[in-house]
């Protein structure tokens, strides 16, 4: 805990010192000040607009619509129907939770490998037959703190056994697996409690249950990353940890408590897909760390940290799930689809990076 | 910071303790799976004694090998093959561990083998990369029963049982073909929900759906590949479900997946058209037996070969034939027959099922 209070700050490198600061000055105006600058970074050099999260996700924007477009010729009233368009959003509210943890963690300047697996385990826990006899608010719980539990041992092994985010999460992303298979015994639960099953077709003004629940995470995880003071310290560590630290942060807290936010998450779309499934299951979040990452990456966010901004990850989710709904439209294979998703994260990253570089 | 608040950290950090130790106290009791005072899980299928061949013989020990499960019917594989060699007081029944690793697979048969275990039941993680390891076997003296991916050589086991995958298909194509032909339907739209398009085994089962199909004068409509997991399945199926506004019929390759199927096409609220499973699952059955949903049959593919494995085990051990038939050697290759189980017959092949 040394780290927390340095005697006699020196000015801390790349926080765009101005002027001296003097030795015992308050810590609180120089914590500020890294927070703010972090925040503001770029503004000087890239421009508003870039940074602003229409500009940011120019070609984000952009693909979406071109798949809209594709959509609408080749599958026409399907594709634009209500219905469809709700089923695309179900489909992306699950990877849209993750994706939410993820996009923090990875502004903060960590990786978070283990999402999928740490679903599968809550979801594997939350359904056993012990835990459904408690009823649907103890299933619940019960998929939170095993989420939050394992973003919590990632989160400690990172900050204070200083061991690489990677390795941490790609551990835990076995070992959770693992666990989710002893505990189910290598079955798929099936999910006999009526409130739990019944989330996934609950509509509420004619809107699936699932979409309310992804929307209330997207616009928390907004707030949480733009209105606080938890998300400029986490774009101050994201961009430079050390200094950071040196203005008088917690570097070590900050980043325990964001892959608790990650775990969180996880723990929440867990109880999404056991109602969507109607089984807890170790074969659940298969592969969902890279569809995340990949979503947060097409999306804008800087895979070092410090950058990104959440809607960017969003839209990132949004055109994956359309190329899917898009494929299964038109009567196309697997194998196609993979293709192209490979195909679109590196167009959807080429157009941000020709934006970003014309642009004055 | 905790030189403003001295003691704040301390307490704060008691609370978080003991919040902690409590949470972590309370979900260990909750990862239990064991049904509370329920009724104990269906019996493993057992193969019934025929003739004289139940008759105590020769002590023999049978070596068994087969992937991990990491669904259902592999589960179901491996527990099916201990209850069967458990109704013998003549077998000695000798599994290594099981496992998705080739290498480890391969190793663990040569132990087998170096152990001179009398036969050998093995399901292969790659019937391809295991048959060199069946031919030693085989060299060895040691009898191979090669169990459902079979092997690239017959010199690499002396019997092979397994499942037919066209023929599940055709079972499938046949169900539904004679049902919409009943029921009058010109133009069906049958819908697909394969398993993994790039295994063999599915190419297979969608060919036989195919043709099967035609002779009604019938073909596919709308046809896409989950991943034998409920999540893929739930996703393929409420997606193909936005692109098929209406459907007759449709065949779901695997009951497994079929929960997610069911789960979407529920969430859905469609029940215009019937479906038919794949595998013979339990729940499945039940399903197909309360005959609530649109799932109205399902065609098998039975994991009691399983059991039957290692009664042909036995019997090529101790050098017997099989009961009924006039041989006196067990047949070098039997293919079990896909059987369509609906309302009207379920009822015989609920022991049959596995739980998912």
């Amino acid at each position: 805990m040394s780290d927390r209070t340095p005697v006699s700050p020196p000015t801390p490198p790349g926080a765009h010192g101005s002027g001296t600061t003097k030795a015992g000055a308050p810590e609180v105006d120089e914590r500020g000040r890294v927070e703010r600058s972090a925040r503001d970074a770029g503004d000087s050099a890239a421009g508003r607009l870039l940074d602003s999260g229409a500009g940011r996700n120019l070609g984000l924007v952009a693909v979406l619509v071109l798949l809209g477009v594709v959509g609408a010729v080749t599958a026409g009233e399907r594709f634009l129907s209500v219905p469809n368009l709700l089923t695309v959003l179900t489909q992306a509210s699950i990877i849209g939770v993750i994706t939410v943890g993820v996009t923090f963690v990875i502004i903060g300047g960590g990786i978070d490998l283990s999402v999928g697996k740490v679903m599968a385990l809550s979801s594997v826990w939350a359904t056993t037959v012990a835990t459904q006899s408690y009823g649907p608010l103890v299933m619940i719980l019960c998929a939170l703190l095993v989420g939050a539990g394992a973003g919590l041992v990632n989160g400690l092994l990172i900050a204070y056994g200083r061991i690489v985010p990677f390795i941490v999460t790609l551990a835990m992303l076995i070992s959770a697996q693992g666990l989710a298979e002893q505990i189910s015994g290598r079955r798929s639960q099936i999910v006999t409690d009526p409130t739990i099953a019944g989330i996934a077709t609950t509509r509420l003004l004619g809107i699936p249950l699932l979409i309310y629940i992804f929307a209330v995470v997207v616009a928390l995880g907004w707030v949480l990353l733009n209105r606080t003071t938890f998300g400029r310290r986490t774009f101050a560590i994201g961009g430079n940890a050390e200094a950071a630290r040196l203005a008088g942060l917690n570097v070590r807290r900050h980043t325990a408590a964001l892959y608790v936010l990650s775990g969180l998450c996880c723990g929440i779309a867990a109880i999404m897909i056991a109602s969507l499934t109607t089984t807890g299951s170790s074969t659940h979040g298969t592969l969902y760390e890279l569809d995340a990452i990949a979503a947060v990456i097409i999306g804008g966010t800087l895979l070092t940290g410090g950058r990104g901004t959440l809607i960017g990850s969003i839209l990132g989710v949004l055109v994956f799930t359309t190329i899917t709904n898009l494929f299964v439209l038109n009567n196309l294979a697997t194998e196609v689809q993979n293709i192209a998703k490979g195909a679109i994260i590196v167009v959807a990253v080429l157009i941000q990076a020709r934006a970003r570089r014309s642009d004055p | 910071m905790s030189q403003n608040l001295p003691g704040g950290l301390g307490r704060r950090g008691f609370l978080m303790g003991t919040l902690g130790i409590g949470a972590g106290a309370a979900l260990t009791a909750c990862t239990s799976n064991a049904p509370a005072g329920g009724p104990p899980a269906a019996s493993a299928p057992v193969a019934a004694p025929a003739g004289g061949n139940s008759e105590p013989g020769e002590q023999v020990t049978i070596g068994f090998s087969a992937p991990a499960a990491d669904h259902g019917w592999i589960a179901a594989i491996a527990n099916n093959a201990q209850a069967q060699a458990e109704q013998y007081s003549d077998v000695t029944f000798s599994p290594v561990n099981p496992t998705n690793d080739i290498a480890q697979q391969i190793a663990a048969v040569q132990t087998l083998i170096n152990q001179g275990v009398n036969a050998l039941v093995i399901l292969p993680n790659d019937g391809s990369q295991l048959t060199s390891v069946g031919r030693q076997a085989m060299e060895a003296g040691i009898p191979v029963i090669n169990l459902d991916r079979i092997f690239d050589s017959p010199l690499a086991y002396r019997t092979w049982i397994g499942g037919d995958n066209y023929g599940m298909g055709v079972s499938a194509g046949t169900y539904i073909g004679q049902r919409l032909r009943e029921a009058g339907v010109a133009n069906p739209v049958i819908g697909e929900i394969a398993g993994i398009d790039n295994l063999p085994l599915t190419q297979q089962r969608s060919q036989g759906f195919a043709d099967a199909l035609q002779t009604f004068g019938f073909a596919v409509g709308p046809r896409q590949a989950a991943d034998f997991t409920a999540q893929g399945g739930q996703r393929v199926t409420a997606n193909l479900l936005q692109a098929a506004p209406q459907l007759d019929a449709v065949w779901n390759h695997d009951d497994d997946q079929g929960i997610g199927v069911l789960a979407a096409i529920e969430q859905a609220g469609r029940n215009e058209f019937f479906m038919v499973g794949g595998a013979g699952s339990a729940n499945a059955m039940r399903a197909i037996q309360e005959d609530n949903t649109v799932l109205k049959a399902t065609v098998t593919y039975s994991p009691s070969m399983a059991s039957s494995a290692v009664a042909l085990a036995r019997l090529v051990a101790q050098g017997k034939g099989m009961g009924d038939l006039a041989e006196r050697e067990v047949p070098a290759s039997i293919t079990l027959a896909s059987a369509t189980i609906t309302k009207d017959n379920v009822a015989d092949y609920l022991p049959l099922g596995f739980e998912s």
